[in-house]
């Protein structure tokens, strides 16, 4: 499942989660017939419009349920939440409980990446090899909405040549909230600018999270201030390996970049 | 939709009953503001001395509570019995008002039912001018904050007096309360120092911003108020079904001075604040000042219940007011608002609120839970309600639902006043058009990925720089202080059918950083 914003705006991030995952050995389904999730939709309160969105993921996806594959997997807490605390309520509220039904059966299935690697694959030494300061942003669904706790820290903490830094009230939301950030963009930018200084206060180069949606703010706002911190997405740094290329070279969107953006294929 | 309703069975009028609860009537009470809530925030978000203030008070009483709920290893079973308790009350909601009734009743009480909150100021004004008095001393209360019923008492010539600190500073200061359980959070010691000073009769002019001589200059000005009053207004925190009981918990001990100095106690009270049984008060008494306070017990917790003779008030009344809560009740998505206990802990872990204050959500319930809460006491007439705006006001970093002591669910409410205020539309909006082209284009493939053919101009806006720093409205609200990553070349279902999801050349060995 590589989302919308994944598929469209950060690529990265799903390249890095199917490179990660065929690292450690499974096989790598992409349902070309996936869009998006709905979740922009329900959380700007359009649960009707919502219902074709549901019932195509749940048409495209639905091959998990019958052991087809064992596990959706996406780069997102935020995604993989809508699909396993929203999808069935928005049927439900649409009279379609058969639609329902057959979304609760996708989402028992479906993991945000921190959760199938340590709890459906056992495993936080993915082999990774990052050489750089970084702190950990706990983004707001992933963290009490799907209660991933730890997770990505312990991932984390196995990567070779990481350094981890405690970000400062990590867990208070960085005021991105999907549509909320544009709705109410004065808000989100206060909420913005404490999570920047919390980030700044830590010296790491790099910020990470599990959410391409939340990395995108605190990185359209790193970046607008050239603060030199760059946002990075959990699986790009699990991805990482003694081979890879020193991340100044590649770069992230959000943060400083000083290359043109086609050099960045 | 249910369609529970609660009875009221002490009052009848054929011409007014059309069979459907009804939301609170427009015009009347404070569930309301006039602007929305993002032009409301903008100001409150400028203004730095209130920036300060809540982020200071709201910082401190968070780690206070989180102390005190950290302490105790049933936290959870707790919080899961007090959503059991009003979940069962909000069940039998009927029943227990009419047991409520009879046993204060039984007691030598006086129950009056209101419907709305004109209603309930009428009957408190009548019941004080029939007491004689010009005058009242008032327990801290939201309901009567709701009803506005000083500002009607005033309409009558009757003055009512706020007893609690914070709700006399705000009252002094012709301010509106911006907390449920803090009114005043937004001021600090040294604006209270200044509106004492100003408003205060025969205040000390040397008067400094200690806290201790803020209090003791309150208490004097308030003794002389006990010491006369004849009538006490007071809300309730709790009402017991099965012996009739009334609670108030406070802090001060100026709740105490009124629920027993003055000859006529008149409570008034939200339907929802009951519970079944004396013996529910273990749960909540126990949740409460944690959530509220941060305090393992709060100082003062009275309790009466009906009249004791030559001991406190010989005359006590109990208004039960609805002001909408049978129309919330009737939503059975959304009645488990009604199980808030007023505790304030999500206004203080909001980082909305922190940000914004109490005044810019308009009505007396801020915060997270106000704002489900009052558009749902409302209802929600159209775009242009400033309450439609009210759902949008988080988020939805689910901060609340996690310190909620009745574990009340309160981003899944906001989603769902959210749908609420979209289909209160009488015409599609510009957001509503935007929206439904949206689900069109998302929900098939093809469309899809012709759609993301627009991404080349996301490409050519932002240039050689990488980054767009610039759009139009509505984006604009984001570009004002975020930029946009110029899209990618190839979007990642491009690179599937490309590659196979096996990097190329270029991509090997660069860790997934496209």
């Amino acid at each position: 499942m590589a989302t919308c914003l994944g598929d469209a705006m950060f690529p990265q991030a799903v390249k890095a989660t199917v490179k990660l995952l065929r690292r450690l050995g499974h096989e790598v389904v992409f349902p070309e017939g996936q869009t998006c999730c709905g979740q922009m939709h329900v959380n700007t309160g359009y649960l009707r419009e919502a219902v074709p969105l549901v019932r195509h993921h749940v048409d495209v996806f639905e091959p998990v349920a019958h052991g087809e594959w064992d596990a959706v997997v996406a780069p997102s807490g935020s995604c993989t939440g809508c699909v396993r605390h929203q999808h069935a309520m928005v049927a439900r509220r649409a009279g379609d409980d058969a639609l329902a039904e057959r979304a609760e059966a996708v989402a028992g299935r479906t993991y945000e990446l921190s959760e199938l690697l340590v709890d459906v694959l056992g495993v936080t030494d993915v082999g990774a090899y990052y050489p750089h300061r970084v702190t950990y942003h706990p983004t707001c669904h992933s963290l009490r909405m799907l209660r991933v706790a730890d997770k990505p820290l312990q991932l984390l903490r196995e990567v070779r040549g990481l350094e981890l830094v405690e970000l400062p009230d990590a867990e208070v939301c960085c005021g991105f909230g999907g549509t909320f950030a544009v709705k109410n963009g004065e808000t989100s930018t206060a909420m913005l600018a404490d999570k920047m200084r919390n980030v700044l206060d830590t010296r790491a180069e790099v910020c990470t999270a599990g959410d391409s949606s939340c990395l995108m703010h605190i990185g359209g706002g790193l970046g607008r201030l050239r603060t030199g911190v760059r946002t990075v997405h959990l699986a790009e740094i699990l991805a990482s390996t003694e081979a890879t290329q020193t991340p100044a070279a590649a770069g992230s969107p959000g943060g400083v970049r000083d290359e043109p953006a086609e050099t960045q294929q | 939709m249910s369609t529970t309703h609660l009875g009221m069975p002490a009052v009848r009028d054929d011409s007014r009953d059309t069979g459907l609860p009804t939301h609170s009537p427009a015009g009347q009470g404070n569930l309301r503001g006039a602007t929305s809530f993002p032009k409301a925030a903008q100001a409150k978000l400028a203004d730095t001395q209130l920036r300060r203030n809540l982020g200071k008070a709201t910082g401190i009483i968070r780690g206070k509570r989180a102390g005190v709920v950290g302490e105790l290893d049933d936290w959870e079973e707790l919080r899961l019995a007090g959503s059991a308790i009003k979940a069962d009350v909000m069940a039998r909601l009927p029943e227990l008002l009419e047991q409520l009734e009879a046993n204060v009743t039984a007691r030598g009480g006086h129950v009056h039912w209101a419907r709305d909150a004109d209603e309930a100021n009428r009957i408190v004004a009548d019941l004080v001018r029939a007491t004689g008095a010009d005058e009242v001393v008032k327990v801290k209360s939201m309901a009567t904050q709701e009803t506005g019923l000083n500002e009607a008492l005033a309409e009558q010539g009757i003055a009512a007096w706020e007893t609690d600190l914070a709700e006399l500073i705000v009252q002094l200061g012709h301010d509106a309360p911006s907390h449920i359980l803090v009114p005043a959070i937004h001021r600090n010691r040294s604006e209270i120092r200044e509106i004492f000073l100003r408003e205060m009769p025969n205040v000390d002019p040397a008067l400094s911003d200690e806290p201790r001589e803020l209090a003791m200059a309150a208490r004097a000005h308030l003794r002389r108020k006990f010491l006369t009053a004849k009538v006490a207004v007071s809300g309730a925190n709790f009402a017991v079904a099965d012996t009739g009981t009334l609670s108030v918990v406070e802090s001060e001990g100026n709740g105490r001075m009124c629920l027993t100095l003055p000859d006529t106690l008149i409570t008034l009270m939200g339907v929802e604040k009951l519970v079944p049984t004396f013996s529910d008060l273990e749960v909540f008494l126990q949740l409460l000042p944690r959530s509220s306070t941060g305090e393992r017990m709060n100082p003062y917790t009275s309790t009466w219940t009906g009249v004791t003779p030559g001991d406190g008030p010989q005359e006590f009344h109990l208004v039960l007011l609805d002001n909408g809560r049978s129309a919330v009740l009737a939503d059975e998505d959304g009645r488990s608002a009604l199980h808030c206990i007023r505790c304030s802990a999500c206004l203080n872990v909001c980082p909305v609120y922190e940000r914004v204050g109490g005044h810019a959500y308009g009505s007396v319930y801020p915060g997270p839970i106000g704002a489900v809460l009052s558009p749902m006491l409302t209802g929600i007439s159209g775009p242009d309600d400033p309450n439609a705006s009210l759902p949008y006001a988080s988020s939805l970093c689910g901060a609340c639902f996690d310190a909620c002591p009745v574990r009340i669910d309160i981003p899944n409410l906001l989603v769902q006043q959210r749908a609420a205020s979209v289909e209160s539309h009488p015409r599609p909006t510009a957001q509503d058009l935007a929206l439904k082209a949206a689900a069109v284009a998302m929900s098939s493939p093809g469309r899809f990925t012709a759609a993301e053919k627009g991404l080349a101009l996301g490409r050519l806006v932002a240039g050689r720089k990488g980054r767009i720093s610039s759009l139009p409205w509505p984006m604009s609200h984001w570009t004002d202080s975020r930029d946009v990553p110029a899209p990618p070349a190839e979007t990642a279902r491009q690179w599937w059918a490309r590659t196979g999801g096996h990097e190329d050349g270029n991509d090997d060995g660069q860790g997934g950083r496209s």
